[in-house]
Parts: structure tokens; C-alpha cells; sequence
């Protein structure tokens, strides 16, 4: 085939075309993600039982707010890495680091006035189990969605890329899951959440460049 | 002719406003720029113009089929060059050969040298459209190589015009993946 052949196919009849479909087709990826985690927690694992009055709700919200700061980010940079040359553009991605980085100091200062036998306890209390295998697996659909997404977009940075659609559906799933989850210590939180948040990065990384090649 | 980025610029705005004109003159100019690419890449490793033109015409396709990647308010030769490493580092990781050293700062460097003696690529257009669905091969033949208009396209074929759309894009895309399935064999 000659190349000015595909060039005269190509430009025969040409569409409109819509830029700020990125972002929007991203962002709608993100919020239906959200949507299924939710509603997932909600008929398969059940709201917390103790939500009777307003002070009981400070926790879960704490949490949710606390995945949030990092989900707002991590979209945002998500939706830049879809685009050829993106990965330049994000070059501040330690800042989507600085939630986790605050939240170990607020453990470290935590375990400060926890005796050491204590640790344990808080750690593999009840629902340390069922936190670590339910924030994945509420994650996979938010994941397939986000990548599904991802792949009419043209990332090419594919591992990064991978990385941050991994984070934000562990984002998405870890606020799902909170309204879940009964045990309020921060040691608990740091440990489970982020450690689940973090694993599904590492899945979306090692995913990313199998699944969004183009 | 040397292409600039105002200019180029130019002509991506008014080719995703739906200029036939301004998109085939960016395709021009562009694979110019990308052959000369190419060719310097693959003859530093030994690799022959045919597989030049093969990336230059998948890497078209890309700039083509995703070109609502682009955003307006970016430089537009960043955003050519990322498509055109990236495919390049692609294609050679598929063909077994090391990885040669492409740093991702060479934005410039893609305009700075054109060539447009075009050879022929090894895909085989007419073969490839054979391949394709019937409703996606029929849907290209009339709209992008019968240059019909998608009205005409989709009285001729059967099809709403929506369905006409939709299968040109879709057909596009195939092509892109079935030349890309040939290569890894």
C-alpha cells in the first residue's frame, strides 16, 4: 500500500471530532466505578449496623474523606497519562504520595502512646481479613470500566498509566468499603486501606501494559 | 517544504473541526516527518525502508483514529512525536530487536527533517479490507474509498447513517489491529 493512498482514505469524509471527550469519557468511567463499588458494599456486604446517630457517622465520613484526597489526584493525572506524551506532563506524581506519607506519620505518632502488646491487636483485629480480600475484589469492576475507558484514549506511558487506573479503582473501592467496615483505629486504616490501595497499584501497573496496548 | 508548529497547529484545529482539506495537507506534511524518522531510526540498526513506511503508515492511522487525543490548547509536536516513539518502540519491541535509546525530549527533532519519497509498505490494503467484517469493509469502500457521502453511503449499503459511522470508525480501528496481529507473527 502507498502511504499517500491511506492519506487519501483517511481525509476522504472527515468527522467532527470532540477533544473534551478525555475527560469526560474518563471522569463518567470514574463515577460509574464509584456507583458499582457502592452498591456492591451496600447489597452484598451490608452499611455498617451502628449508624443511629450523627456522631457515628464522623468515622466513616473521615474515611471516605481520606480516600478522596487521594482519588481527586490520581483522576486527574489519570486523564493527562491518556493522553501521547501525558507522562511528561505529570511529573509532580509524588503528591498523589503525600496522603500516604501523612497518614503513616499519624500512625507512627499513634503507636507513640500504644503500648507495643497493643499492636497486634489492633492490626489482625476482626476485620483485617475481610478488608484485605474485599477491597480488591470490589476494585475489579471499577478497574475494568476504568480501562476500558482508558483504551479509546492513547496512553504511552502504559505502565503508569496502568498504575494510576489500578489506584483509582482501589480508591473507589476502599470508599465503597468503609461504609462497610466497623473498625475506626487509624493503625487499622493505614495498615488495611492503604495497604489494599497500594496492592491494587501494583496490580494496575504489572496490568497496564498487556491490557491498554494500541 | 518545512513544516512549523504554528502551522501544523493550524491544520489539526481545522481537521478536527471537520476539514477534509486541512486534514489530508496534516497528513501530508506529517508523514513526511515521519518517514524521515523512521528511516533514521531503523537504518541505524539496519532495518529496511519497507518497515519505515510500514510504521509511518501505522503511525497515521494512530494520529488519524485518535486525533480526539489531541487537546487544542497543547503544542501539537509533542503530541505527534509521543505517537510516533511510541509506536516505534512498539514495533520494535514485537520484532525481537534491543531497545534502542529514544529519549522522550526529542520533540523538535521529529520536525526538523522531512522526506517524501514514500516507498510501498508491505500492508496490502485491498487484502486487509477483504478480511474485515462485511458491513465495516463495506461501510470504508463507499465512505473513505469511494469518497460517497455518508447519505449516499447509507442508502447504498443498507445501513442507517449512524450505522455507517460507527462502522467506518470501527472498521479503521480493525485495520489498525490487523496489521499490528500481522507483525507479531
Amino acid at each position: 500500500m502507498k502511504t499517500e493512498d491511506l492519506i487519501s482514505m483517511l481525509s476522504t469524509n472527515v468527522e467532527v471530532v470532540d477533544h473534551r471527550r478525555v475527560g469526560r469519557n474518563i471522569g463518567m468511567a470514574v463515577m460509574a466505578g464509584a456507583a458499582v463499588a457502592v452498591a456492591t458494599v451496600f447489597f452484598v456486604l451490608g452499611p455498617r449496623a451502628d449508624l443511629t446517630t450523627v456522631g457515628t457517622f464522623v468515622a466513616p465520613l473521615l474515611k471516605v474523606a481520606f480516600t478522596f484526597i487521594i482519588l481527586v489526584p490520581a483522576s486527574i493525572y489519570l486523564i493527562r497519562l491518556t493522553r501521547p506524551g501525558g507522562e511528561r506532563r505529570s511529573s509532580s506524581v509524588a503528591l498523589v504520595a503525600l496522603p500516604f506519607i501523612a497518614i503513616m506519620l499519624l500512625v507512627a505518632v499513634s503507636l507513640q502512646f500504644a503500648p507495643s502488646s497493643h499492636w497486634k491487636g489492633t492490626i489482625l483485629s476482626d476485620e483485617w481479613l475481610e478488608c484485605l480480600i474485599s477491597i480488591p475484589f470490589i476494585a475489579i469492576v471499577p478497574f475494568s470500566v476504568i480501562i476500558w475507558a482508558v483504551r479509546q484514549m492513547a496512553p504511552t506511558d502504559l505502565a503508569r498509566t496502568g498504575a494510576f487506573a489500578g489506584l483509582v479503582a482501589g480508591c473507589l473501592s476502599a470508599t465503597g468499603y468503609a461504609l462497610h467496615c466497623a473498625d475506626d483505629t487509624v493503625l487499622f486504616f493505614a495498615m488495611w486501606y492503604g495497604g489494599t490501595i497500594a496492592l491494587c497499584t501494583y496490580a494496575g501497573w504489572k496490568l497496564g501494559p498487556k491490557l491498554l496496548r494500541w | 517544504m518545512a513544516a512549523n508548529e504554528a502551522e501544523l497547529r493550524a491544520l489539526m484545529k481545522a481537521s478536527l473541526a471537520g476539514d477534509a482539506h486541512a486534514h489530508r495537507t496534516l497528513l501530508n506534511q506529517l508523514s513526511a516527518n515521519l518517514r524521515a524518522y523512521y528511516k533514521t531510526r531503523l537504518a541505524r540498526i539496519g532495518r529496511s525502508a519497507t518497515e519505515a513506511e510500514d510504521l509511518t503508515q501505522e503511525a497515521l492511522m494512530a494520529i488519524h483514529t485518535r486525533r480526539h487525543t489531541y487537546d487544542p490548547a497543547e503544542a501539537l509536536t509533542p503530541w505527534v512525536y509521543a505517537i510516533a516513539r511510541y509506536k516505534l518502540i512498539d514495533h520494535l519491541r514485537h520484532t525481537r530487536a534491543s531497545m534502542t535509546d529514544l529519549p522522550i525530549e526529542d520533540a523538535e527533532e521529529l520536525l526538523a527533517q522531512d522526506d517524501y519519497v514514500g516507498t510501498e509498505s508491505a500492508n496490502d490494503l485491498t487484502r486487509l479490507l477483504s478480511e474485515l467484517p462485511d458491513k465495516m469493509r463495506r461501510a470504508i469502500q463507499a465512505v473513505k474509498l469511494d469518497g460517497l457521502s455518508v447519505v449516499e453511503a447509507a442508502s447504498q449499503c443498507g445501513m442507517s447513517e449512524s450505522a455507517v459511522k460507527v462502522n467506518v470508525h470501527r472498521g479503521l480501528k480493525a485495520l489498525v489491529a490487523s496489521i499490528a496481529r500481522e507483525k507479531r507473527i
